[in-house]
């Protein structure tokens, strides 16, 4: 911490501890307002499901961006030493498009086979003959 | 003679003095070794946790149904019920608080202030250990209390709206008693109870009659939500295990006098606090998709 006085990075160790307890609690009720604890019905609503996932996602990417800069001091390291921990983690977003598109893929190839199944068998498979 | 053997033996010798970081004369990345690797280190755990979280997703995104949390994670001690997420909420400030108080370890190791750094470690440990005594009694909760095991998931979902025919004890209800209404999307918790005639525990798995008019019984959950719910949030647990006894071994040396004597000075207590912020770090993600979400 040589950028700044002792009295000052005591000040924002409690700035921080503020910025993350608040945020924390905003997700938290915006996660209950999505599952409608806090205005009854609200669940029923795809797109408050949707946003409120979002935003949360969104908030949690904030508190992780502030727990790696300030509490572990990666904007005092210099920018390369940051990028070759930070750029790797890129490969994450391709991770989590690709295999959330397979689970979705998964469900539907179930609900396809709960279909067929419950079709009536109108066409009787040919019976194997005996050769 | 003497002089030509000699010669060729003071070229190699390279052997890293003390006044050259990493013996090549200028850090890399101008961050000492240590620091530089703790890094690394921290990076390939948050692929482990990536993949296993990135696992848990794509289970969730193949199910029809899946437990909620705000219905799973609704119980506290002191025999709180009802209460979704307000438990695993203080766990999380747990976690915070203790990640600050390690801030202020590191500071104060900066001032080489020994006092103040042994202060501000036994606090953090105390956070952690608050964290995980949370964290054990909300795992006997779920598998004592609530029968969750890697591999039984009691936390179902109603696919279509209907009544019950059994009341919560499995037993049908009586020409006239008002039965249990529940509609699609609504969890439930199968209970167990004990069999006096068999002698064990039985799972009591509610009949039904559904809007459409056929009947049915409560199924499990996705089975696969036990083991994700016990393998991740326990790997994580023991990622602050492993956090509170490193910060125990360090602190101890710390109050020792160990690292005033050090040319790097209090450094063990920089790396150790990049850890305990690393798993606070994973908490955010492990809170966001388990129990947000």
């Amino acid at each position: 911490m040589a950028h700044l006085t002792y009295e000052e990075s005591k000040k924002n160790v409690v700035r921080g501890l503020l910025i993350l307890g608040v945020v924390t609690l905003v997700e938290v009720l915006i996660s209950l307002l999505g599952k409608g604890h806090i205005i009854k019905g609200a669940e029923n609503y795809a797109i408050v499901l949707y946003t409120a996932g979002l935003v949360i996602a969104i908030l949690s990417l904030y508190k992780a961006y502030f727990i790696i800069y300030e509490f572990m001091h990666m904007k005092y390291e210099v920018k390369t030493l940051a990028m070759s921990v930070l750029l790797p983690t890129a490969l994450l977003i391709w991770a989590i498009i690709a295999f959330f598109q397979e689970g979705d893929s998964w469900k539907d190839r179930r609900d396809q086979i709960i279909e067929k199944n419950e079709l009536p068998a109108t066409e009787k498979a040919p019976t194997a003959t005996p050769r | 003679m003497a002089t030509i053997d000699t010669a060729p033996e003071k070229v190699h010798e390279i052997e890293p003095t003390a006044g050259d970081p990493w013996s090549g004369g200028k850090e890399p990345f101008r961050a000492s070794y240590g620091k530089l690797m703790m890094w690394y280190f921290l990076l390939s755990d948050a692929f482990t946790f990536a993949g296993f979280l990135i696992s848990y997703g794509a289970l969730r995104f193949s199910s029809p149904t899946w437990p909620v949390p705000d219905f799973v994670f609704s119980t506290a001690p002191f025999g709180v019920h009802g209460a979704p997420l307000i438990f695993v909420t203080f766990m999380s400030f747990l976690l915070i608080v203790s990640s600050v108080t390690m801030v202020r370890a590191v500071q104060e190791g900066h001032r080489e202030n020994q006092n103040g750094v042994v202060f501000w470690m036994v606090l953090t440990i105390i956070g952690g250990l608050g964290f995980l005594s949370c964290q054990a009694w909300e795992w006997t909760n779920l598998i004592a209390t609530e029968h969750m095991t890697v591999t039984t998931n009691p936390f179902g979902t109603h696919v279509i709206g209907g009544e019950y025919l059994d009341n919560e004890a499995g037993e049908p209800y009586r020409a006239g008693e008002a039965r249990e209404k529940f509609e699609v999307g609504d969890s439930y918790l199968i209970h167990k109870h004990f069999d006096e005639q068999t002698g064990h525990e039985e799972w009591i798995q509610r009949r039904f009659v559904a809007q459409d008019g056929s009947t049915g019984v409560q199924q499990f959950g996705p089975k696969a939500f036990g083991a994700l719910f016990f393998f991740i949030t326990g790997f994580h647990g023991f990622h602050v295990f492993s956090g509170v006894a490193f910060l125990t071994i360090i602190a101890i040396n710390a109050a020792s006098g160990l690292y005033a004597a050090r040319r790097n000075g209090y450094e063990m207590v920089e790396k150790i606090g990049l850890y305990w912020h690393f798993v606070d770090l994973v908490w955010v993600f492990v809170f966001l998709v388990f129990y947000l979400l």
